[in-house]
């Protein structure tokens, strides 16, 4: 597993599209700070929170983790690792630890900042700590997805744009979900049955609304449950791809 | 070593190796011999671990492959077809990460080195994969496989897209490499698997048409040795004194073929060497003999025969009754050097 995630880790600074991909965060949170600190508010967990409210979290992780799996394939290296002896799985954990480190890298400068700031305002440290500790999971979460998707095809490119339809569908899913309206009273079976449908659709696309549940860690309202949520899908696309990397050797 | 036991691959629909049974001794140097698309790669991606079985049962040195898949894959070196080559990664760092991938007990440098002066890239370690020539990156697909002194080595097609120097230098390392480990290896030429290998085993359509020891395998395809003589000369004249010479069973005129020459199939008695008695014989005459040629069918024809026809239990067929099958091959060679068949040669 070490062996794995060290390789890739590299390999985003051996072209540059690691550097470009830190670049990104680097402006978008430079910008947050600019905007936020300016309007005096001296938290920089809002800053750590601008980066996923303005939806640009959901086009640089699909670049970080298009390759992923993608490319061994298309180049053939998959061979060497899946007959090497080691557990698909280990393989997996490399990779996702490898691009997650690269993620948690762009927000290094958030520590610089509330450095700074810290200097001169009196400043929340547990907001800024329940921040950095909600965009992790959040992008955690959505790099789990994206390897899942990676591991589907050949082709980057076409990870690249299936990977950003369904991170702008978890995007909008709160808007989504707010078009819904559940009627209160139904006079026949068939209206319930439509009603326990748009019941149905209406929770889904809440589960999916990623941002809502990272937003109950800024509120500092954040449960254990929230943890959870963000580890469960975590775990979840991490077997995924373990079974779509497996299920390839069968076809 | 290797065991393979009514091993079965199915492709959705498409049947691609057909209950496959051999087993591979320690030691023993074998090749895969078949066309394109006969199920070499398959087969060998199943040894390794890359793809599943549908059917079968696949051990090395004891560890099922599906069971026990790690213990197996550790025994194993596999050199695709494509070597798995990150291209963005230098030479020898691409070795230690796969040393790291597989694993290995070995001190790490030295086990590095070693393998390197082997295969001989040690003066290209610091250059990036992107950069090396065909010869090199498969030359370092070897050093990967190498990695960890597996006994057994699976190659796909090692010399495919290399220059004659180039095969040379890796028959002689596959050679090398043969005395201490366990071989298979796939080709589609049979030069190749003749020069390097005890035990040929030719594949198509997925099924095993033939499994034997090199040496048998030429014995049981090679036929009765003919000749066939091209003269400037009368042709009822030359057919009487043909047959005059020491050693000629029958000689059969062939009709005339260019300007004033003519054709004679001459079949010697079994176990003769006529050329120099013939080709002496119409210097006497003083007459002018433009060719002699062997009209053996080489194994190379048998091979193409075999996977050529149509189905596999007319190969098969093919095998018993080969002797039959007789056809005038484009060996010249010339008169004056007495050698042996060109396939002795090599």
């Amino acid at each position: 597993m070490i062996a794995v995630f060290k390789r890739e880790f590299k390999s985003y600074f051996t072209n540059p599209l690691g550097f470009i991909i830190l670049a990104a965060f680097y402006f978008f949170l430079g910008l947050g700070f600019l905007f936020i600190f300016s309007d005096g508010n001296p938290n920089i967990g809002e800053t750590v929170f601008f980066t996923a409210q303005i939806g640009i979290l959901y086009f640089i992780i699909p670049v970080i983790t298009m390759r992923l799996f993608s490319d061994e394939r298309r180049q053939k290296t998959d061979q060497a690792l899946f007959t090497a002896p080691v557990k698909l799985i280990n393989i997996v954990l490399g990779k996702f630890f490898a691009a997650f480190v690269l993620y948690a890298m762009g927000f290094i400068p958030t520590v610089i900042f509330q450095i700074i700031v810290s200097g001169y305002v009196a400043t929340n440290v547990f907001y800024y700590v329940y921040a950095l500790l909600g965009i992790m999971l959040f992008g955690a979460a959505l790099i789990a997805v994206g390897m899942f998707i990676s591991s589907l095809t050949e082709s980057p490119i076409i990870s690249i744009i299936f990977t950003l339809i369904v991170n702008l569908f978890i995007m909008f899913s709160g808007a989504f979900a707010s078009m819904i309206t559940i009627p209160t009273t139904t006079n026949n079976i068939f209206e319930t049955f439509g009603s326990w449908i748009l019941k149905l659709v209406s929770s889904f696309l809440n589960g999916m609304n990623f941002l809502a549940v990272l937003e109950s860690f800024g509120q500092q309202t954040f449960a254990i449950k929230d943890i959870v949520f963000f580890l469960s899908i975590v775990a979840a696309f991490i077997f995924l791809t373990e079974r779509s990397l497996e299920k390839r050797r069968w076809s | 070593m290797i065991e393979v036991t009514g091993l079965s691959k199915r492709y959705g629909t498409f049947l691609a190796v057909k209950n496959v049974n051999f087993s591979i001794e320690k030691g023993e140097v074998v090749g895969f011999l078949g066309p394109n698309g006969a199920g070499k790669s398959t087969i060998m991606n199943i040894l390794t671990g890359y793809l599943s079985l549908t059917q079968g049962k696949v051990t090395i040195d004891g560890f099922d492959i599906a069971e026990n898949p790690e213990a197996a894959k550790k025994r194993i070196g596999y050199l695709p077809e494509l070597p798995p080559l990150y291209t963005d990664m230098k030479v020898r760092e691409y070795l230690n990460f796969i040393y790291d991938l597989k694993k290995v007990k070995f001190p790490k440098k030295p086990h590095i080195d070693e393998i390197m002066r082997l295969v001989n890239i040690n003066h290209v370690e610091n250059r990036l994969i992107r950069n090396l020539s065909k010869g090199y990156r498969q030359r370092v697909g070897f050093a990967q496989a190498l990695i960890g002194n597996p006994d057994v080595l699976i190659l796909d097609e090692p010399t495919v897209g290399l220059d004659p120097q180039q095969i040379i230098e890796i028959r002689n390392l596959i050679t090398r490499l043969g005395k201490n480990h366990t071989i298979i290896l796939s080709s589609h030429i049979l030069s190749e698997i003749q020069a390097v290998c005890d035990r040929i085993i030719i594949i198509n359509y997925g099924e095993i048409i033939a499994d034997d020891l090199q040496d048998n395998l030429s014995e049981k395809l090679s036929t009765e040795h003919s000749l066939v003589a091209r003269v400037i000369c009368d042709e009822r004249d030359m057919l009487a004194t043909l047959k005059t010479v020491k050693g000629v069973k029958d000689v059969v005129a062939l009709g005339k073929k260019e300007n004033g020459a003519y054709d004679f199939e001459i079949i010697p008695e079994e176990g003769a060497d006529v050329r120099a008695g013939v080709s002496g014989r119409i210097a006497d005459r003083k007459k002018q003999l433009l060719a002699l040629t062997s009209s053996r069918l080489t194994l190379e024809q048998v091979f193409l025969k075999l996977t050529q026809a149509s189905s596999n239990e007319e190969a098969r067929k093919m095998l018993g009754f080969v002797d039959d099958e007789k056809t005038t091959t484009s060996e010249d060679f010339i008169i004056e050097m007495p050698t042996e068949d060109k396939e002795g040669e090599e």
